[in-house]
């Protein structure tokens, strides 16, 4: 019983972005004019890019870090994808594996320059961000390209009509890649950098390893969104990631990770990443005019961050909230 | 100490990087030999430097604005608006101040939300950043507005008072001359690289480290908004989304300046060479014609080698 308390506080952020999730599905639901399993398919479908960048955020941020360059890893990977995407069965499952592995490249480059350079990771990925970006126009300088469709409709339709395939996307995700790696030496060195670097120097954590795996894993669920984002669009588009960037750190935020690490986890940023997506969908059903949406969408944003402030509340010396 | 280690490695390696880049420009393309064309370069630089200065303030901090893009826009259609078209209306005189306000204010919001509600600035800025942009979208119904740039935003911004010196660099000027008296002869500057480095103690020390987070932020905000004026001033004009393309390499030129992404360090000389340095860069990258590609890519990894020059941090020990 006191094991599931301190486990249930060591989740409260992610906890709370769940139950936002589960009103605002509910609301969703409710107002939708004409609601069947197409629109939550293609709901599942419109966030799911944005949550697999977020899972890839996730890792980063753990550490304390941040990755600039992940919008821009997924334009790449997107790119490479419109390239490779088509033929043969055999074709699209090899340039499947090589987006991933440009992907995965893109993230090590990112741990090497962070953890041998020792450079910022906020400064080092906007750095990179830019040759990334600088190379998926190379492929692509125009929007388009050709990716199969018989793997696209697997992939964004639903498992028997009921539920969406992105939702055994994230399942699988987390149950074949997150939770291993979270319970391995190097992925609770993720949370162990994050808390306090030099701590976990000293108690013999291989710091520089965590490091490497958490730039190299945001740069493989990067790859991921951007191979959705492809199966989604069939075609590729070099400038496509710029938005994610930044929403992914709102929907890591918002999956209840802190901004500076040590705490939080990937299966919130999922729930944060649809939550910012339904908002839009709910804005949209509720008469709220169209022009007006954007300005909303930035104020529940805004609120959501000041409800986040009501835990000053409770603390007394101010030097806590100074960290 | 020898005279090597005296020189500050960040306006060492700017300058003979800068250089380089010009020579490289000028072998290839006598025309950037031109007073005329570094001039044009200079003005260009003068807006890149003005939004520069407001950034490197919050980053002494160790917080970050987020938000220059679209403060900067608001400010440009605000002030087009005002302006009316032609940029004849009868309050057009009024144009610039109501956008220097807004800055302001937009900084005073940011500071508010860092400051007392304690909201990482990273996220916090973002958010504002977001409702600036659904504001402009409501107000403007998603196009872009009538009006154009009034007579005095076009002469400050693309005017000549002084022989073929742009006035632009005149606004540069005075924003560096207040900038370096606040770091260096004032208080509030002290405060700046204190809280920096560490804000607890700084607070322990009895300073108002709230009220300075708001000021910085909002300096920050006015240095947006005369950014994006100067801007409406050039284009003559203001449109939607102007201030995205400058948000990184605003961050970008204060870094490669030397000053620590984390806050507590850095010089003003070090902004000013960062945005010389890469106004120059980009400029010459458009001379040579390449694919925006390989742009993108020569740019990425001038700032990872100028870091990697003397940005890198201790190594963690015990």
């Amino acid at each position: 019983m006191a094991d599931l308390v301190i486990r249930l506080r060591h989740n409260t952020g992610g906890l709370i972005a769940l139950i936002l999730f589960v009103v605002l599905l509910i609301v969703f639901i409710i107002i939708h004019p004409r609601f069947n399993m197409l629109a939550l398919e293609a709901t599942a479908n419109q966030g799911a890019a944005l949550a697999l960048v977020a899972m890839g955020q996730t890792l980063p941020v753990l550490t304390g870090g941040l990755d600039l360059s992940i919008g821009a890893v997924l334009a790449l990977s997107n790119s490479v994808g419109s390239e490779l995407l088509s033929g043969p069965p055999w074709q699209i499952a090899l340039g499947i594996v090589a987006v991933i592995a440009v992907g995965c490249v893109c993230g090590l480059i990112n741990g090497l320059i962070v953890v041998f350079g020792r450079i910022q990771p906020i400064i080092a990925t906007l750095a990179t961000g830019a040759v990334y970006t600088g190379l998926a126009l190379l492929i692509r300088p125009l929007p388009g390209g050709a990716v199969d469709e018989s793997v696209s409709e697997a992939l964004t339709y639903s498992v028997g009509g009921v539920i969406p395939t992105p939702v055994f996307i994230f399942i699988g995700l987390v149950l074949v890649v997150w939770l291993p790696l979270k319970n391995s030496i190097l992925g609770r060195g993720i949370y162990a950098v994050g808390s306090s670097e030099v701590a976990a120097y000293m108690s013999g954590v291989p710091i520089k390893g965590s490091r490497l795996l958490a730039y190299t894993g945001a740069g493989f669920f990067a790859s991921l969104g951007g191979l959705f984002l492809g199966f989604q669009t069939l075609s590729g588009d070099a400038n496509g990631g710029v938005t994610y960037t930044l929403n992914s750190i709102a929907a890591v935020v918002i999956g209840g990770t802190s901004l500076f690490g040590g705490t939080g986890g990937v299966v919130g940023s999922i729930f944060g990443a649809y939550v910012l997506r339904i908002i839009n969908s709910v804005l949209l059903f509720s008469g709220v005019p169209s022009l007006a949406q954007p300005l909303f969408q930035g104020a529940v944003l805004i609120f959501a961050l000041m409800a986040s402030a009501l835990r000053l509340i409770g603390i007394r010396n101010r030097l806590d909230v100074m960290s | 100490m020898s005279l090597i280690q005296r020189i500050d490695r960040p306006l060492l390696f700017t300058g003979i990087l800068i250089l380089i880049i010009y020579f490289v420009g000028a072998s290839m393309f006598p025309q950037t030999l031109t007073d005329k064309y570094l001039l044009q370069q200079l003005q260009i630089a003068s807006y890149f430097g003005v939004l520069a200065a407001g950034a490197m303030m919050v980053i002494l901090l160790g917080h970050i604005d987020l938000s220059i893009p679209w403060t900067m826009s608001v400010a440009a259609i605000m002030s087009t608006a005002i302006a009316g078209p032609g940029g004849e209306n009868s309050i057009a005189a009024l144009s610039v101040p109501a956008a220097l306000l807004f800055g302001c204010v937009v900084g005073l919001v940011n500071g508010f939300g860092v400051a007392i509600l304690r909201v990482p600035s990273m996220i916090w800025t973002l958010g504002i950043n977001a409702v600036l942009l659904g504001l402009q979208v409501f107000y403007t119904g998603g196009f872009a507005p009538q009006g154009s740039a009034s007579g005095f935003m076009k002469a400050i911004a693309t005017g000549h008072l002084i022989g073929p010196i742009p006035n632009a660099l005149f606004v540069w000027l005075l924003i560096s001359v207040v900038m370096v008296f606040i770091l260096r002869r004032t208080p509030l500057g002290r405060y700046v690289y204190a809280i920096g480095n560490k804000e607890a103690a700084t607070y322990l020390s009895g300073m108002r480290t709230r009220g300075v987070i708001i000021a910085c932020f909002m300096w920050a905000g006015f240095c947006s908004a005369l950014g994006g004026v100067l801007l409406a001033g050039y284009a003559d004009q203001a449109y939607q989304a102007m201030g995205d393309p400058y948000l990184l390499p605003t961050i970008a030129a204060v870094v490669v300046g030397g000053t620590h992404i984390l806050g507590g360090t850095g010089k003003y000389s070090g902004t000013v060479m960062g945005v010389l340095l890469l106004t120059l860069l980009s400029s010459v990258l458009s001379v040579l014609q390449l694919a925006e590609g390989y742009k993108q890519i020569i740019y990425g990894c001038v700032i990872i080698a100028m870091l990697l020059s003397y940005g890198r941090a201790q190594k963690v020990t015990a």
